[in-house]
């Protein structure tokens, strides 16, 4: 069977300049699907594609089999959500959530009926007089989700839908959006460069940089097996450190960096390869007195920040290894150690990452 | 915000609007003097307001300017809408810059330049292909309409650049076709301007004296040319009512003008809760 959507070797040029580069991707029916990445890396572009404003140097674009590609934006079963809403402002809540529907075969009462269903379905039941003018942000996002699915698109497009709201309404209005497209079972295409955004919102990301789709996971395999140096940078908070592969040994590979390190037996790597090691955060423990573990070392502490539920450090180990850690207040009697001016580190063989790139 | 205004800036505040109103107050004053000499002041009276209506002369030339002013603003908002359009929805194209330059330049120009250039313009035209007989009404209202539309299409332009150009892209993504995005959409939005711009160019084209003297004919004298050649004969007490009526039509005109363009600007900060 195909696939729902259909996304094949879409490129768009200015020029010279690749906004959009090859890219390529399916997705089920029902999927929320984010596309991830700093501004400038083409996902708008990319977004604005879908949508039919921007026409493509080549590659096609089909929904549920029918090509989309020279489909007027007017006629695709696709409908955008804009980052600043884009409401009309000379009309009601109303007016503006019916505005899809009067070119569509509904009768009065039956588009009357679906306004209604719609406001209630985003929590605006009784707004529908108001004009955009005098809604909150979150108001405002909750408008233009409705009228983005009036005409029940086959796919939503949701340009940064949460960055114009503040941090608290934020949280708050990500799980309402998850629990709408979980409902109407839409698939969604949400743009964002906010890594916790698209983790906490999708089913799969697809990483983005410089026009070019770099990986295309769960959040999970996002977070735990980047596949390259900028999706590990990009996605979380991470440490970087070269070192060159020494031996096998029965379960582990030993590598030497600044100190020996054991790293799983799982990765296929050639001794005397050179290859670079990446490390989260909250793998690493931090100790006051070495515990005899596996890939232990002394570092020093250069600078700490207390975060409520835990506490990041910077530390220097050996050959100025720089690395970032955080420590989970999850214990009561543990205290935070910015009295110590060294420490010992220690993480498990699993917790490393090798990078390809 | 508040915040105190020097001593200095009031007093050159007051005598700056002093230069600028004290002398039309005085005109204003004298509109209802009693006395045919302007400048004795002899009591009050509206007898002059009560014969500017019994001037078949001034009359005429006020139907006149009404007229041309009317039908000319009409015309140059119509264009300068499409001016203004092509200006800001399309952003490249062939000639666009020598259109902007050509769009920009009568309002810089010197009236008499444009005055002198119609007027050769309109001989020409007549000696090529006999038309239009002569100079008239319809010389004066095309006049008029070619230096307001270059007015008409600034006011246009800047309302239609802060337009969020989403708001039409969301409408074509709603399933509206073009030219209805146009009607329901980008209309609406920029009406308050197109008013502004009538307004605008009514007035230029009501208050015009050069460019009229220009191209008018025979029979064709608008207000202010009538004003002007009655000064000449020497300046009575009813030229200081009409020119009364006119200032306060036309402060009437720029208020409200003002007034859709600060709504404009409303829009633009909408209040955010």
């Amino acid at each position: 069977m195909a696939p729902f959507i259909c996304i094949k070797d879409i490129s768009k040029k200015y020029g010279n300049l690749s906004a959009v580069d090859n890219v390529s991707f399916n997705l089920d029916k029902g999927e929320l699907f984010s596309l991830l990445g700093p501004s400038g890396c083409g996902k708008t572009t990319l977004l604005r594609i879908l949508a039919g404003f921007e026409t493509t140097t080549n590659g096609s674009f089909e929904i549920d089999g029918v090509n989309m590609t020279n489909v007027d934006p007017a006629d695709r079963p696709v409908n955008i959500m804009f980052q600043n809403y884009a409401l009309f402002p000379h009309m009601t809540v109303f007016e503006n959530i019916c505005y899809g529907l009067r070119r569509t075969s509904l009768s009065k009462s039956e588009i009357n009926s679906r306004v209604e269903e719609l406001l209630e379905l985003v929590r605006l039941s009784g707004m529908s007089k108001r004009k955009p003018k005098t809604l909150s942000g979150g108001q405002k996002q909750r408008v233009a989700l409705a009228r983005a699915l009036a005409r029940r698109p086959k796919l939503l497009l949701l340009d940064e839908p949460l960055a114009a709201l503040d941090k608290k309404l934020r949280s708050e209005t990500q799980f309402e959006l998850c629990k709408i497209q979980e409902q109407l079972g839409t698939t969604f295409i949400v743009v964002t460069h906010d890594q916790e955004e698209a983790m906490t919102l999708s089913t799969r990301i697809g990483v983005m940089n410089d026009g070019k789709l770099i990986q295309l996971g769960t959040p999970k395999e996002i977070y735990e097996q980047p596949q390259t140096t900028f999706v590990a940078d990009f996605v979380g908070e991470i440490s970087f450190f070269e070192a060159v592969v020494k031996e096998r040994k029965n379960t582990h590979w030993l590598l030497q960096a600044a100190v020996p390190i054991h790293v799983s037996s799982d990765f296929n790597l050639v001794v005397g390869q050179k290859v670079k090691l990446a490390l989260r955060p909250e793998k690493i423990m931090l100790t006051s007195k070495p515990t005899g573990k596996i890939n232990e070392f002394q570092v020093d502490i250069v600078d700490w920040a207390f975060f409520g539920a835990g506490t990041q450090y910077r530390v220097i180990g050996p050959e100025d290894v720089k690395l970032k850690l955080y420590q989970s207040h999850n214990q009561p009697s543990q205290s935070h150690v910015p009295t110590l001016k060294t420490g010992f580190v220690n993480f498990s063989p699993e917790a490393i990452i090798i990078l390809q790139r | 915000m508040r915040y105190d205004v020097p001593l200095l800036a009031k007093l050159l505040a007051i005598v700056g609007f002093g230069i600028l109103y004290i002398p039309v107050m005085i005109m204003m004053i004298y509109s209802f003097n009693s006395s045919k000499l302007v400048a004795v002041w002899a009591g009050f009276s509206a007898k002059w307001y009560r014969e500017l209506w019994t001037d078949d002369i001034l009359l005429s030339a006020l139907y006149k300017s009404l007229l041309i002013g009317i039908s000319s603003s009409t015309i140059s908002t119509f264009f300068g809408l499409f001016i203004a359009i092509a200006f800001v929805r399309f952003s490249a194209f062939r000639g666009r810059l020598t259109l902007s330059l050509v769009a920009s330049a009568p309002l810089v120009m010197p009236e008499a330049v444009t005055g002198l250039s119609m007027l050769l313009l309109f001989i020409a035209m007549e000696t090529t292909f006999g038309w239009p007989s002569g100079r008239g009404l319809d010389t004066i209202m095309i006049a008029h309409a070619t230096f307001g539309m270059c007015f008409a299409a600034v006011v246009i332009q800047t309302r239609l650049r802060d337009m969020d150009r989403y708001l039409e892209e969301a409408a074509r993504d709603l399933g509206e076709r073009q030219p209805f995005v146009f009607i329901s959409i980008t209309l609406p939005l920029i009406f308050p301007s197109i008013i502004a711009a009538w307004l605008l160019s009514f007035t230029l084209s009501f208050d015009d004296l050069v460019i009229a003297s220009f191209v008018s004919g025979p029979g064709s004298s608008t207000l202010p040319i009538v004003i002007f050649s009655k000064i000449r004969l020497g300046v009575s007490p009813e030229i200081n009512a009409i020119a009364t009526l006119m200032i306060l039509t036309i402060s009437a005109m720029v208020l409200m003008g003002s007034v859709l363009m600060l709504r404009r600007e409303d829009r633009k900060n909408p209040t955010q809760l």
